[in-house]
Formats: structure tokens, sequence, C-alpha cells
């Protein structure tokens, strides 16, 4: 079975507000120096392929990111974790892509690879969060898409078997290939972490780098999007916080469930 | 973008576009009440625009969720009522809203951000080419003429907010957390015209076909009816303080919440975690013990009726979203709390008012 995971680069999401800039004539991150990580759904993903091929006794998983250069890093993590192969999609006509966009790009490339039984994409990207792409990818593969998986494992004639969340539990479902999921986080898919011996393995491995022109894409129509930011800012608060006091802790335990009986709160 | 030539491609005034859209989500007969919570929104939004607000309502045999999206205040309703419809799956659902879209065409179009309607959303927009904002916490529309769906959501850890815009395309479309939004009253009885489609899909054109339905307990189900939520974060600095919570919970007919830091460090499990990535909740009463208030969380109860922050550090950014704060060591202050309203309600449960 081959497996395509889309990864993204973004920056640590858990960088504190505090540190966090943003350039608002440009609507984007000021943030040159920031450290870069993986959306941490891709994450999730990619553990979800690496525990399918575990179960299915084998397969090829090939990682893919749309970045700039320094996406690279997060291909050698996912090769660090044994993706068999990763590819960068990088081109300057790539950058600032809307979701229809990059998704785009995304089914070019996989089409490029031979395509893929099963495509996993995180639930959403964890920086801009749009929570459109896998969806639009499965749309420019001509394939079904399964939203909020979590889980994967082979299935009856070369199907594929998604463990799904839904509003009130799970919904297991078993697609034909090919298929795309966007992967949810649950407990069983935290990224296991490298072997330091894989890791120097996939700081040995070839990594190539496609254009749009590698890919047969246009970049002036790439870049007329559907969506666009009109504003980011920080958000304010103007609730005014009543400080309770007191001598001791104890104290002011007691000055609070007064004030919130006082309330009608309890 | 190439391949796309649709008629939407050029800058139109979209005069043929006119309504606001609910989609009402609902399984095994239940409505799931953010619906109803967007037709609240969705209500305002028309009457800045001059225009009905319309529920879909997609299933099979769905006349009672008919009645009550106009008794929740749908103007009309478009039904697509068919047995394909019995549970939802994205592929026939996506085929009934996008037929009724091109049929009858909204200029905006609400799903709640649940698993259903996220799926549903974004299935939709591939199908009828359209852009989508997900996963909002706020809405605005700009006046006619331009009549423009201002969409903000968190982005960047939640950190920031970004106002996305649809200009080119029709519908706008954009899901809604549940609980961002207050239900709006339920007149009973009230009725309008109701506008019936055809499906025109079979079971043989489904790709996909369920196998099982798993039905696991689902915590956060639990957590957003609360009335009372006591939560935990990093300042709990062990496992162990969520034992704490759970009393001080307990003595208020509350549950237990946390923040994503909780949940991370492996304290507790997913299904307890508030916030951007958990759930989004709307309690009487927000009992914040060691959070420190990062914006992911606090997108997630910023609407709470009353927000107490129990915090070491009087810096913490959830004290400026709290209503009241006490600064200081919460293995003191919590206890203290706890024995407080035990004595003061002598186990009889809170909020019977």
């Amino acid at each position: 079975m081959n497996i395509v995971v889309c990864l993204k680069q973004i920056i640590d999401y858990e960088i504190p507000p505090r540190a966090f800039r943003i350039d608002r004539q440009k609507k984007k991150p000021a943030m040159p120096d920031a450290s870069l990580v993986i959306g941490p759904f891709d994450e999730n993903a990619l553990e979800v392929a690496l525990q399918l091929r575990e179960k299915a006794g084998g397969g090829r998983i090939t990682a893919v990111s749309m970045g700039p250069e320094s996406a690279i890093e997060a291909l050698r993590k996912a090769l660090a974790v044994t993706a068999d192969e990763a590819v960068l999609l990088s081109d300057p006509a790539f950058s600032d892509l809307d979701p229809f966009g990059t998704a785009r790009v995304l089914g070019a490339a996989i089409k490029k690879l031979g395509g893929a039984d099963l495509v996993l994409t995180g639930r959403q990207s964890g920086d801009w969060d749009a929570g459109q792409v896998g969806q639009l990818l499965a749309e420019e593969l001509g394939a079904p898409c399964v939203n909020f998986a979590f889980r994967a494992e082979p299935g009856g004639d070369g199907r594929v078997r998604l463990y799904k969340e839904t509003p009130g539990g799970a919904e297991i479902l078993e697609a034909g290939t090919p298929v795309v999921a966007t992967v949810t986080n649950a407990e069983t898919n935290q990224l296991r972490l490298a072997k330091v011996r894989d890791l120097m393995a996939a700081n040995r491995k070839p990594v190539p780098t496609w254009s749009a022109a590698d890919l047969g894409l246009d970049p002036a129509a790439l870049a007329a999007g559907r969506i666009e930011v009109l504003d980011l800012y920080v958000p304010t608060y103007d609730a005014r916080c009543e400080f309770v006091t007191g001598e001791t802790p104890e104290d002011k335990a007691s000055a609070l469930a007064r004030r919130l009986v006082e309330l009608k709160l309890v | 973008m190439a391949g796309e030539s649709t008629p939407q491609q050029q800058d139109q005034d979209f005069a043929d576009y006119r309504g606001v859209w609910v989609l009402v989500e609902h399984a095994r007969g239940r409505v799931n009440t953010v619906s109803w919570e967007l037709l609240g929104e969705g209500r305002k939004l028309a009457a800045r625009l001059d225009v009905e607000l319309a529920a879909a309502v997609l299933g099979n045999q769905v006349d009672h969720l008919v009645d009550e999206a106009f008794e929740f205040g749908a103007d009309l309703v478009y039904r697509v009522d068919d047995p394909v419809l019995e549970y939802y799956r994205t592929r026939p659902y996506c085929h009934g809203l996008s037929s009724l879209i091109r049929a009858y065409k909204p200029e905006i179009l609400l799903l709640g951000a649940t698993s259903m309607g996220r799926d549903l959303a974004s299935a939709v927009a591939t199908e009828v080419l359209t852009g989508l904002t997900a996963d909002t916490t706020m809405l605005d529309v700009e006046p006619p003429p331009s009549r423009l769906l201002l969409a903000s959501r968190p982005a960047f850890g939640e950190k920031i907010l970004a106002t996305i815009l649809c200009k080119h395309r029709r519908p706008q479309m954009a899901t809604v957390r549940p609980k961002t939004f207050a239900m709006p009253p339920r007149e009973r009885g009230r009725r309008g015209p109701v506008i019936d489609a055809p499906l025109g899909l079979t079971e043989a054109d489904i790709a996909t076909k369920v196998l099982d339905y798993v039905a696991e307990e689902h915590y956060g189900l639990k957590l957003q009816e609360a009335d009372v939520i006591v939560a935990g974060g990093r300042g709990l600095g062990d496992p162990a303080g969520f034992k704490l919570l759970e009393e001080l919970a307990e003595a208020l007919g509350g549950v237990v919440g946390a923040s994503r830091a909780a949940v991370d460090a492996g304290w507790i499990s997913h299904e307890y975690q508030v916030g951007q990535t958990g759930r989004t909740v709307r309690p009487k009463l927000y009992i914040a013990c060691g959070i420190s208030g990062a914006i992911q969380h606090l997108v997630g109860m910023e609407k709470s009726d009353m927000i107490v922050a129990i915090n070491k550090d009087p810096r913490a950014p959830i004290f400026q979203l709290a209503h009241a704060g006490i600064v200081g060591d919460l293995y003191q202050v919590v206890p203290v709390l706890t024995r407080a309203f035990r004595e003061r309600l002598g186990g009889q449960p809170l909020l019977s008012a």
C-alpha cells in the first residue's frame, strides 16, 4: 500500500502569546527567528501512517511538504521516524497560497508520484488552521475524503479501514482506494520518537525538491485565491477582574465563596 | 484558478445570491443545539442584510426537526427527506446540500464546527467552488451594498484572530464552534413555508459505507452541558491535583475540565480539554485553577457567565478575562472553597433555581 502523508512546517505553536509578533499591514506573523515544528495534527497523521504500515506488514510511506527550503527539516523528521521517502514542494509561487491553491499543489505532486492508495493530512495545519486542505485535496485527486480519522488499519480486499471521531463516539468505515483522510489527535496517535540510528540514516537520504514548473502548474493561476485575510490582530479582553483580598489563602477562599453565594451563582 | 472556469470567476454583485442559511445538524432524531445557536446569530446577520433566515434540514423523516427550526427562528425551511440520509455520511449530505445551494443560492451558509459540520462544510465548499472559514468565533456582515461576511477565527496557536473574507465566491461559508453564541428563545407553534427538494442519489452511488458504529461515552458532551466547570492547568504541577478539583466540582454539582498544558503533560485525557483544540464551553460558573490563560484556552471558555481564576502569578493573562480572582496557591484555596460549598449546600445540588 502506498501512503502519502502531507506535512506542514509551522511556527512553533507553543510560543507564548507575549512573544508572538504580527505584521498587521502584511497580515502575517513577523517571527523570522521563531522555531519551526511540524503541525500537531500532521504529526498525528504521520503516526497513523506508521502504525498502518506495521499492521499491514509492509507498504511505502512518502512524506510531502509544501513550504520554503526550511521545510526540509520537517521531512527529515518524518524520515527519522522511518517514512520511506520524502519530497519538498518549494517555489516562490507557493508562498501565501490559500487552502484551494495548497490542495492544487499537493494534488499535482501526488499525481507526479504516481498516485497513492491512502493520503493522510492533519485535520488542520496548526498555524492558519483553515482546516480545508485534506478535503480539497481529495477533490483534486477525485478520491473520497474521510475527516477526523484517528486510526487506520488494513481492510478487506485492499480497502482501508478508518476509525473516525463523531459527535457521539467513533465510526469505523471501510473505503476503497484511493482515499484521503484528515487526522485528528487521539491518545493512540502521538508521534513516536526517532531512534538515533534512524536519525542518522534520515540525514543521508536524498530529498528532491519540486517546483511549480516540475509539477506543470501555472504560478499566476495559483495566486488567484478564493478567500483572503482582511485583518490579523491580537484580541483584547475588557473584563475587569475583581481580586478577592484577605490575610491568608483561607480568608481569600472564604471571601470568594461568600461572593459567589451573593451573586447567586452558588 | 486554472481549470475552474465558472461564472463566478469574475467579480460580480451576486445579486441572485440572497439569504442566510443554517444547516440543521442532527443524529438519531436529536438536533445538535449549535444549529439553534446559529439560527439566533443568523437572525442578526439576516436583519442587517434585510433578507430571510432559512434552515436547511436533510435527513430521513425529519418533520419534527422542521417544526423545531421554525420555533427557533427560521423564516423558511429547505428540506431534503430521503432514506439514504438516515445517518450522516459525507457524500450524500454534500450532494443534497450542494443541490439546494445551486437551486436556491444563499449568500451566507453557517454550520456548526462539529466533526460533522466541519466535514460537510469543506466537502460542500469544494463541490460548489466557494470559500470557507472554519472554526469562527465571531461573525459580522458589512451592510449593503458590500454584504460581505466578516468571519473571524483564532490562528497561530490561537494567539491571534484573523478576519477572513470571501469576496469572489458565493455562498460565503463559515463553521462556528458550539456554545459560541447563545441559544435563541423558542417560540412554540411558530411555523413557515417548507421547500422540498429531491436528493437525486441512491445507495449505489456512495463510495464509503459505514461498517459499524461504536458508541463511546464521550466526556466532552457532559463538559459542554455542565453549568459549573472546575478546570486545572499546568499550575497543578501534578496529576494528583485533579483529585482536589474533582472534589470542588462535586461539591458544586459540576464537572472537571483541563487546559491543553495539563492534557499534554499526560495528567488527564483529551476528553477533558477546554479550548480551541478541545471543547468550547459556556457554563454559568468557570473556575480556572493554575491556568495561565493561553489564548487557545481562553477562546474555549471566554463566554462563561462568571469566570473565577486562582493563580499564583498576578500577571497571568487569565486575570484579564476573569471576573473574580484569587492570587494564591490553589492547593490552599481550593480545599477551603470545597468545604465552604459543602457546608453551604449540605449536599443539595446547586443552581437548582
